[in-house]
This record gives structure tokens, C-alpha cells and sequence, in this order.
């Protein structure tokens, strides 16, 4: 718990991950935030996920 | 062949397809269409599917050719079988909005001279009440007698005479003019203005003066005059993709107004569909949304080989025509197409993104890993027939087409 109130003492910069709701949150209160446009692959479908994964780049080499 | 080295093989030769504009002539004599046949675009569509936007340009279209008198009879020779309807791409050719093409009407030659294929179109008619729109009173008739009779051997006469213009040059150069090639053709249609110009004016002489004013005011009076040769560039360059075993490479994109169909390069002929959406944009005064037909015609097939939405950053006026908003925006919506795509075009590059590459060779695993579906610039035809162009916007391909394309490219391959 120490570590995590030392964090908030400190200047946060924040790297946002998906939903862009947060990042336009920190950003209107004046935190310095970067965000990533990010979704989980196939729209977190899993079997397709799969698919896409056996069809991967990677995979054949 | 891995897919990787698959696709490759089909972006290298996408890309390097060399199309030239080579003649126009009636589309029995170039693509040998005879007998009783009318094509539409996108993929094959029932009738009892089709639009009523649809089917009018094809009861039109039996009109125009006089196997007709009227509507009424026009339909009941569809209803018997005794017209046969059936999609462009089937037989090489593309058509934009309700993409219709009969025997008698003049198409554009393009000639891919890296592959030896060719590509076939129809003369864009202009702007307003046009068959690509729907639009089949008398004078859209009338316009497409004048095509057949005078506007089509003029120019055909005339890209004979020039030995094929360079379409992929022209195409680079327009691009860097402003053009997406989609929505805005205006420097694309001068400078083939200009390439043709001497040739129109030799291919006239001895014949009726007139009618080469007649072709050279038709062409300077219509800014969109070089769409369907950009379009039947994109057929020539894109239909060699077809086949290329291992490939996840989108090589078609088309709609019929029902059904927006896509084809993968390793997957052949195959279509895979799904329903077309709304497409969103502006409209002309006294129209909006209520009053639109949904996504329509083969033009998709520019933005399959890297232009129209996904050259946006090279067009600021079309962004903000088309809803897009800023440069900003346009330069937002390139850049997300690059997520989908192979790589960039090494000869369509755009200035405002420092020369880079459009994007180019939609991959259907990208666009299933990212949720993300190619943007296609479009006009809006109105959805009650006779009415024609109601407005311009985007619309973008249904995420369906591509989720079962990618379950029969993993059948085929596991």
C-alpha cells in the first residue's frame, strides 16, 4: 500500500489503453495522458481469435 | 506458399499493374456481351432482392435497347428469363452505382499490360438524372443513344489513334492534384482532356465537326468524367489478385444495394456478403437520409486498389464534402485504412503525409484483428426510382463479409 499512496504523491503520467472515455477524463483534470486506441483482436470474440491466430504472420515462421 | 508470402506476391502484383486506357467500343464488340443481357453492380442479386433503384435502371436499360416499349413489358421479359441480369464483374467489367451495362452501350478498354487482362466500364454520363442514379425518363434514354451513336466511336476513334494513355501515370499525377480518384476526378478528367485533345480533334476531321465540340463539351462539362476509367483501371489491376493461392488480400468490393460483396484473393471467385449499410453524408437541398437508396455500385473498386477513402489526406476538399470534417480528419481516416492494409502504394504517394504511400491491399485478418472496415467515398442515389443523385458521403463495408471470408479461408486451410 506504501508504494501505491508514494505513487499518487507523485506527478502521474498516465498511458490510457482502450477506452478513450478515461484519457479525455484525465486530460479535462490536466493530467499529462497518452492515449492508445487499442481493442482486444476479433472484438474479444475467442473462437475467432483463434482463427485468427492459426493465421497469424508469425505462426509460419 | 505461406499466407505471408502469399500476400505479398498478390500486394506486388496489384501495385505494379500497369493499366492503359486503350479504346472504347460497344460492349458486345469489346467484352463480348450479347443477346438479351443487362449487367448491374456488386455481387449476383435476384430480382425479387434488388432495390426498386435497381430495378428501374435495368427496365430502363431494356428500353434503351428496344427489346421494349415500356416498363410493364420490360419487366415481364425479366420475369420470364427472357432478359438476363447478372453482375459486371462477372464479365470483367465494373459499373458504378446501379452499374448497368447493355450490349449496344460504348465501354472503356483498359488493357493491364503487366498481366495481359482487360477491364471494361461505360462512359460516366454526367451529373443529375442519369441511369447510374437511377433516374429513366426519356432524356437519360436520349443521352445514352447520343453515347452509343456519337460520343463512344469519338472516343474510341481517338484512344486508337493515341496507343493507350498511361493510366497509372495519370492516376500518380491527379493524386497529387487533389484527386481521390472517388468523389473528386477533376484533375484526373483534364488531364485525360489533355491527352486526348489532339487526338479527339484529328479522330474528327473529315467527319461532322460538331460532333467532336459536342464530345469535348460533354467531357469538359463533367468533373467526374474520369471515374469509371479509374474504376476499370482498378478491375484490370485487381482481378489478376484473384486466385493467388494462400492470399487473404481483398481483391473486389462491391455493392448492389442490397448486398455489399467482397472477394479474397486466395479464395477465387467466391463472393462473401452481407447487407449493405446507409451511407452517411450531405445532401442535396430538399433531400436527407429518409430519402436515400442504400450503398450501391463497383466503384468500391477504387478504394480496393488504395484510392478514394483510403487516399483521403490527399483530398481536403473531398474530406469535408463527404462529412469527414478537417485535414486533420482526412489525414485521421488514411491512417486508420493503413491499419488494414499490406503496405503502402510505391506509386500513389501523397504530399501532406510526406510522401508516403496510399494504403493499399485490404487484408481481411487486419480488418478482423481491428474491428476496423474500409471507409468508401460514395454518392448517394435517392431511393425512390426516376429521382437520381440525392447527396455524397462514406460508407463503409459490413464487418459480416469479412468474418466469413476469414472462416472459409480457415476451412480451406486447416
Amino acid at each position: 500500500m506504501a508504494g501505491i499512496r508514494d505513487l499518487f504523491r507523485q506527478e502521474v503520467r498516465v498511458i490510457n489503453l482502450g477506452l478513450e472515455a478515461f484519457a479525455l477524463e484525465l486530460e479535462r483534470l490536466g493530467v499529462p495522458v497518452i492515449h492508445v486506441a487499442w481493442s482486444p483482436p476479433a472484438g474479444g470474440d475467442p473462437r475467432k481469435a483463434a482463427l485468427l491466430a492459426a493465421l497469424g504472420d508469425e505462426e509460419e515462421e | 506458399m505461406s499466407i505471408k508470402a502469399a500476400n505479398q506476391a498478390a500486394l506486388q502484383r496489384l501495385v505494379e499493374a500497369q493499366p492503359f486506357l486503350m479504346d472504347c467500343l460497344p460492349a458486345e464488340q469489346a467484352m463480348g456481351l450479347t443477346g438479351r443481357t443487362v449487367l448491374h453492380a456488386g455481387p449476383p442479386l435476384s430480382w425479387d432482392r434488388a432495390c426498386p433503384t435497381i430495378q428501374a435502371a435495368v427496365l430502363c436499360a431494356v428500353r434503351y435497347e428496344g427489346w421494349a416499349p415500356d416498363d410493364a413489358t420490360a419487366l415481364d421479359l425479366v420475369l420470364r428469363g427472357q432478359v438476363r441480369v447478372g453482375p459486371c464483374h462477372h464479365l470483367g467489367a465494373v459499373g458504378p452505382m446501379t452499374g448497368i451495362i447493355t450490349p449496344s452501350m460504348p465501354v472503356f478498354v483498359v488493357e493491364n499490360r503487366a498481366h495481359g487482362n482487360r477491364g471494361y466500364v461505360t462512359i460516366n454520363e454526367g451529373l443529375g438524372r442519369v441511369l447510374r442514379f437511377g433516374a429513366n425518363d426519356e432524356s437519360v434514354v436520349e443521352r445514352l443513344r447520343w453515347l452509343h451513336r456519337e460520343a463512344g466511336p469519338v472516343l474510341g476513334a481517338a484512344l486508337r489513334a493515341s496507343g493507350g494513355i498511361d493510366l497509372r501515370v495519370l492516376m500518380a499525377q491527379a493524386l497529387r492534384m487533389g484527386d481521390e480518384m472517388h468523389q473528386r476526378n477533376v484533375a484526373a478528367s483534364c488531364l485525360l482532356a489533355r491527352a486526348l485533345m489532339g487526338h479527339l480533334a484529328r479522330a474528327g476531321a473529315g467527319a461532322d465537326a460538331q460532333a467532336v465540340a459536342r464530345v469535348a463539351d460533354f467531357i469538359a462539362g463533367n468533373d467526374q468524367f474520369f471515374l469509371n476509367i479509374a474504376m476499370a483501371a482498378g478491375k484490370a489491376s485487381t482481378d489478376p489478385c484473384l486466385g493467388i493461392s494462400d492470399s487473404t488480400m481483398v481483391a473486389t468490393m462491391a455493392r448492389n444495394g442490397t448486398d455489399f460483396g467482397i472477394r479474397v484473393a486466395g479464395l477465387g471467385d467466391r463472393w462473401f456478403t452481407a447487407p449493405v449499410e446507409m451511407p452517411q453524408g450531405l445532401y442535396f437541398p430538399g433531400f436527407g437520409p429518409e430519402d436515400a437508396n442504400p450503398d450501391m455500385g463497383d466503384s468500391a473498386i477504387v478504394e480496393t486498389m488504395g484510392l478514394g477513402g483510403f487516399a483521403m489526406a490527399a483530398s481536403p476538399a473531398v474530406a469535408r464534402f463527404v462529412g469527414a470534417g478537417d485535414m486533420q480528419e482526412a489525414i485521421r481516416a488514411t491512417e486508420e485504412m493503413a491499419e488494414i492494409c499490406l503496405g503502402e502504394h510505391p506509386h500513389f504517394r501523397i504530399p501532406a503525409l510526406d510522401e508516403r504511400g496510399t494504403p493499399v491491399g485490404i487484408d481481411i485478418r487486419k480488418v478482423l484483428e481491428t474491428g476496423i472496415t474500409p471507409l468508401i467515398n460514395t454518392g448517394i442515389a435517392g431511393k425512390k426510382p426516376g429521382i437520381g443523385q440525392i447527396g455524397a458521403g462514406v460508407a463503409r463495408a459490413p464487418l459480416h463479409c469479412f468474418e466469413q471470408a476469414l472462416e472459409a479461408f480457415s476451412a480451406r486451410s486447416g
